[in-house]
């Protein structure tokens, strides 16, 4: 058993993605394909006055320009445009109507019988708006914000235990608004079948969420519209909900009744949803030794005008630290942009950087070693319920963490290491995240030639996806990998919820196990049937399927070849469909947990700061694949040093625009800024969560990072700088 | 991005008539910074004027011992020069110090000096620029300028001009040769780019009709003592926040001769003759090295988000010039400074 489960299996789509045999959303062709182009506002709001296309129309190759005038009919209800994961409020309407709602929305799409003609007929299209005033600063907005509600409840007294505390720690956090980037631009392939059906090619996290989204947009039939999306190149969380460009490219295949690819230029992805620019407020009371006395958190976020897009930022101490008066408060402030959204493990990542910035503080109050206020707040159980983990390693994490880190020699007093020119600093912090698991349908079609076909319309966003469901599938049926092939991105296929959340690799690994049960039930009846079979008596729970083989588990030599049995019930194959039971009855927290330590080296006469050490170690239940989770973690802690010393998106709040809507100016690291990265999981068993005790590795990886830096670059200047990023100006700040 | 005419021309001459014949027309070699304005529809040329087929790509001594560069020497070929490396290393760490090694193989020696600023508001058609729209007034000035210019500015511009290469080019004094339909023309490097003043819309001297042919060096190299440092937001491919050329001649502890240019504080590459002056036949230490970095920047005026970088400048300044007399440059693939 588990011959590929727990391996650093390379992945399976590997070669198709190194030799461009992998085809993404803007890849796929269909016979007289069209290109289209977007025009987008350049204003922040108000309405469109007159859009002039005459200029643009008469370009030679230019087959239309498509506005809100001219469109075709779309749904007239906020509820049809609600996708699955939609935030609450009245979504934004693509091409709908004259209204403008942030800057960058698009206006006009140009057809045209290729990319470059249609690119430039968009730069001829003149649109005259009338501007209403606008807001766009958060900073200038805080006072407006209104309050969210969120699950966690208050204990104790939170303001009284803080006031009374030894020690406090009161401060505002910030962290700007930061766009995904991922590789491959957003992008929409429509083929027009025909009679009006169609098969969109877009890039996605959720082919089925876009699927009902644009049936029910459009007023399609189900079987009228399927959505592929095979390769992802990166997406982390923007491409959960339908962007505007899947809606544009049906609504102009829909107009002219022909194929239309529409792919989005690196600026026009600045127009698409981010990481909410947001103030962490922080205030923590604590004694000498025990754990906290107060915790009160707020965050104050921004949001559109149109819909209040929220995550928990603010309770993760709950998951954490021991403490019996928390407070905690999300608030949001309206501003006309577009709305924000899940990016890499949203909430999490902003407030926990903020959250484990003031316990570094904390600990500097209190003059004790910021692993030991870990310790010595530890908390075995979740807080906010009062109830146990499924699994919680995060004391292995911290220990076997600081031990490869070298943790011990460090001077706690700030500015005392160097080297040099330079002073060195060592900073730590704690990540945390949610281990969720959605009910997910996997469909097994086995052949008597010994070949699985495992599907589900879930997505691989690059994470490894098809590489772990093949894993999964040859250790639960006894294959060989090569024996497993993969299918996923498929509207068509049964039903998965949207890929994010770090919730995938439970949820398709448990229900492919589920569904191979069922088929080791089919074949182990059709023993019963055979003559003189050796596993005459055996129960389901008895056997398993292993090198080809029906075998049961106590002996060995009582086996069947599964062909043996196939033949013998007649089957060319088995067809089974399962989802694994999703239980959560509450009794039990369960999250992922991970300890990251850093050293910087901050040049003292110049404040260049360089991150030349960074180990994360983290705990995420039973890892697939040693390989591919690594890659997770790896990528988190590059993220996360973009997100402590890079990442900013300016906005010229006069204008409402984005003037750094591009990868030369957002800044996120290169090479050059990547040094030593040593990231691992310590194990972790879980028996309570799921059956096969996986947790899930996607977002953990960068939670606490950014927070690892900061404390490391105060430990080498003293100087702390809380608003992000961390740039060489703010350390000379006064 | 619109569509255009192509053009290749084979000879300097030819080009030269091109170019005068369409005051739309635009001469491209490795298009590195022409592409992205194009896409920006900064740049809108009517023509494009491929100059990469002219026959300016050899790197040649001159009779006084000099350099003389051709216009179109990729970057990269003029870093790796083993004339380059030996006796302009300045020039070569210069180079080494910018943009990514992907653009350092397209990009070309007189390109480089005709590289435009990075100015976001230049950039962005639906803003106001007077360098892009003339009198439509400058954005930047009371808008997003952390990355602009403390020296030289106007109310009209506050840009930067963003070349690397440059800053070591007007350290060693190199000249411009420029051909136009009158013929061949030097330009002292100092001349060849403006401040912005009331015409921010050109950066440079050269006329519409003219075309950069060559670079020159000067025999001296300051082989020994020299170092180039920029600061920049990423340890790579960032523009510069404040770069430092500084090349200096030493007798003994002292400086004899010593020369001194800043990237990334003006419209062009920043020198000061006087603080020049000022550290000939000084001790090498601290205090001479402040005493420059104090006449540089005198005159030096921040903006709401760039007055950091006057005192980034100076210590830089100071950093740049122990690193020169100390015989260590800052090395451009270690990112630790020196």
């Amino acid at each position: 058993m588990a011959a590929y489960i727990g391996t650093p299996t390379s992945r399976i789509d590997g070669h198709a993605k190194v030799t461009g045999a992998a085809k993404y959303a803007a890849e796929f062709n269909a016979p007289g394909l069209a290109h289209a182009s977007l025009v987008t506002s350049t204003i922040t709001k108000g309405r469109i006055a007159k859009i002039d296309a005459s200029e643009a129309m008469r370009v030679a190759g230019v087959i239309d320009v498509i506005t809100h005038k001219n469109r075709p009919t779309m749904a007239s209800r906020d509820k049809a445009y609600k996708d699955d994961v939609a935030a609450e409020g009245s979504p934004y309407r693509p091409l709908y109507d004259d209204e403008i709602k942030f800057n960058g929305q698009p206006v006009a799409v140009v057809v045209a019988a290729d990319a470059d003609i249609a690119r430039f007929a968009a730069s001829l299209v003149r649109v005259e708006y009338i501007e209403d005033p606008f807001v766009t600063d958060l900073l200038e907005q805080r006072d407006t914000a209104h309050e969210v509600e969120r699950p966690s409840r208050p204990r104790g007294d939170a303001e009284a235990a803080f006031a009374a505390a030894e020690v406090r720690h009161e401060a505002d956090y910030f962290i700007p608004t930061e766009y995904h980037n991922p590789m491959e631009l957003f992008a929409t392939t429509v083929t027009w079948e025909g009679d009006g059906k169609l098969t969109v090619y877009d890039k996605t996290q959720g082919v089925q969420n876009v699927q009902r989204y644009l049936v029910s947009v459009f007023g399609m039939k189900p079987d009228d519209l399927k959505v592929v999306s095979p390769y992802v190149g990166g997406a982390f969380g923007s491409g959960l909900r339908p962007q505007f460009q899947v809606a544009l490219a049906v609504i102009a295949a829909r107009a002219l009744e022909r194929s239309v690819r529409l792919v989005l230029t690196r600026p026009q992805m600045y127009g698409l949803s981010y990481r909410p620019a947001t103030i962490e407020h922080l205030a923590l009371g604590a004694k000498a030794l025990g754990p906290l006395e107060a915790v009160m958190h707020e965050a104050i976020a921004q949001t559109s005008e149109y819909e209040d897009f929220n995550r928990n930022d603010v309770a993760w101490a709950d998951q954490l630290y021991k403490c019996g008066n928390t407070r905690y408060s999300h608030k949001l402030a309206k501003l006309d942009v577009s709305t924000p959204s899940d990016m890499r493990a949203p909430g999490a990542a902003s407030g926990v950087y903020a959250l484990e910035c003031a316990m570094d503080e904390l600990a500097v109050a209190l003059k004790m070693d910021p692993l030991q206020l870990r310790f010595v707040t530890y908390s075995d159980r979740e807080q906010n319920a009062d109830r146990p983990y499924s699994s919680k390693k995060l004391r292995e994490c911290y220990r076997q963490g600081a031990a490869a880190f070298g943790w011990e020699k460090r001077n706690p007093e700030p500015r005392s290491m160097r080297d040099g020119s330079e002073l060195v600093g060592w900073g730590m912090a704690t990540g945390v995240w949610e281990a969720l698991q959605m009910p997910l349908t996997v469909r097994i079609v086995m052949t008597a030639n010994g070949h699985a076909e495992v599907s589900s319309a879930t997505s691989d966003i690059g994470t490894g996806t098809y590489t772990i469901m093949a894993q999964v599938a040859a250790d639960m049926l006894g294959l060989p990998i090569d024996n497993v092939s993969i299918k996923l991105g498929d509207s068509t296929l049964s039903e998965s919820p949207v890929e994010g959340g770090s919730w995938l690799a439970a949820s398709v690994a448990n229900s492919i196990a589920t569904t191979a049960e069922a088929i080791r039930k089919t074949l182990l009846g059709v023993t019963k049937t055979m003559p003189d079979s050796p596993l005459a008596d055996a129960k389901p729970k008895d056997v398993m399927l292993a090198d080809g083989k029906i075998v049961s588990k106590k002996d060995a030599s009582r086996a069947i070849p599964i062909a043996d049995v196939m033949r013998a019930g007649k089957l060319d194959r088995i067809d089974q469909k399962a989802a694994a039971p999703v239980k959560d009855d509450g009794k039990y927290a369960r999250n992922t947990h991970s300890a990251v330590f850093v050293e910087v080296r901050v040049d003292e006469q110049i404040g260049v700061i360089r991150v030349t050490r960074v180990v994360s170690a983290a705990a995420a239940g039973r890892i697939l694949n040693t390989k591919t989770a690594h890659s997770q973690l790896l990528g988190g802690v590059v993220w996360g040093i973009g997100m402590a010393l890079h990442e900013e998106t300016l906005t010229d709040h006069r204008f409402g625009r984005i003037m750094n809507a591009n990868l030369g100016e957002y800044h996120m690291p290169v090479n050059a800024d990547i040094y030593d990265i040593n990231c691992f999981f310590v194990d972790e068993p879980d028996a309570t969560i799921n059956p096969m005790g996986i947790k899930g590795v996607g977002e953990i990886g960068i939670v606490g990072v950014a927070a690892a830096i900061a404390n490391a670059v105060y430990h080498a200047t003293g100087k702390r700088v809380r608003d992000l990023p961390i740039t060489i100006d703010k350390l000379r700040r006064d | 991005m619109i569509n255009f005419q192509y053009a290749r021309p084979n000879e300097v001459a030819d080009a030269v008539r091109q170019i005068a014949a369409d005051p739309r027309a635009r001469f491209i070699a490795g298009g590195t910074n022409l592409l992205d304005l194009m896409k920006s529809d900064v740049e809108q040329p009517s023509r494009l004027i491929d100059i990469s087929r002219l026959p300016l790509k050899s790197v040649e001594e001159t009779p006084d011992g000099g350099l003389r560069i051709g216009a179109l020497v990729p970057n990269t070929d003029l870093a790796y020069h083993p004339l380059v490396e030996s006796r302009y290393p300045l020039l070569a760490s210069a180079i080494m110090a910018g943009a990514s090694q992907q653009l350092r193989n397209m990009a070309s020696t007189g390109g480089n000096l005709m590289q435009r600023t990075r100015c976001y508001y230049f950039y962005d058609i639906a803003t106001p620029c007077n360098k892009r729209e003339p009198g439509s007034g400058c954005s930047a000035i009371e808008g997003l300028n952390r990355m602009h210019a403390i020296l030289g500015t106007s109310e009209s511009c506050i840009a930067v001009y963003p070349s690397d290469m440059s800053i070591a080019l007007a350290a060693l004094e190199a000249t411009v040769r420029v051909m136009g339909p009158g013929g061949e023309r030097t330009m002292a490097f100092a001349d060849f780019h403006r401040l912005p003043g009331d015409t921010p819309e050109r950066d440079n001297n050269l006329e519409p009709n003219e075309i950069i042919t060559a670079i020159e060096l000067p025999p001296q190299g300051f082989a020994k003592n020299h170092s180039y440092l920029k600061i920049r937001d990423r340890l790579s491919y960032a523009f510069a926040l404040v770069s430092v050329a500084a090349a200096l001649e030493m007798d003994g502890e002292a400086v004899k001769e010593a020369r001194l240019a800043l990237g990334g504080v003006a419209h062009k590459p920043w020198r000061v003759e006087a603080a020049e002056a000022a550290l000939a036949g000084q001790p090498a230490n601290e205090a001479s090295f402040a005493k420059a970095a104090d006449i540089v920047l005198s005159g030096a005026k921040g903006f709401e988000h760039n007055a950091f970088k006057i005192d980034l400048a100076r210590r830089a300044i100071i950093r740049t010039l122990t690193q020169a007399a100390n015989g260590t440059p800052q090395s451009q693939s270690s990112k630790k400074i020196r």
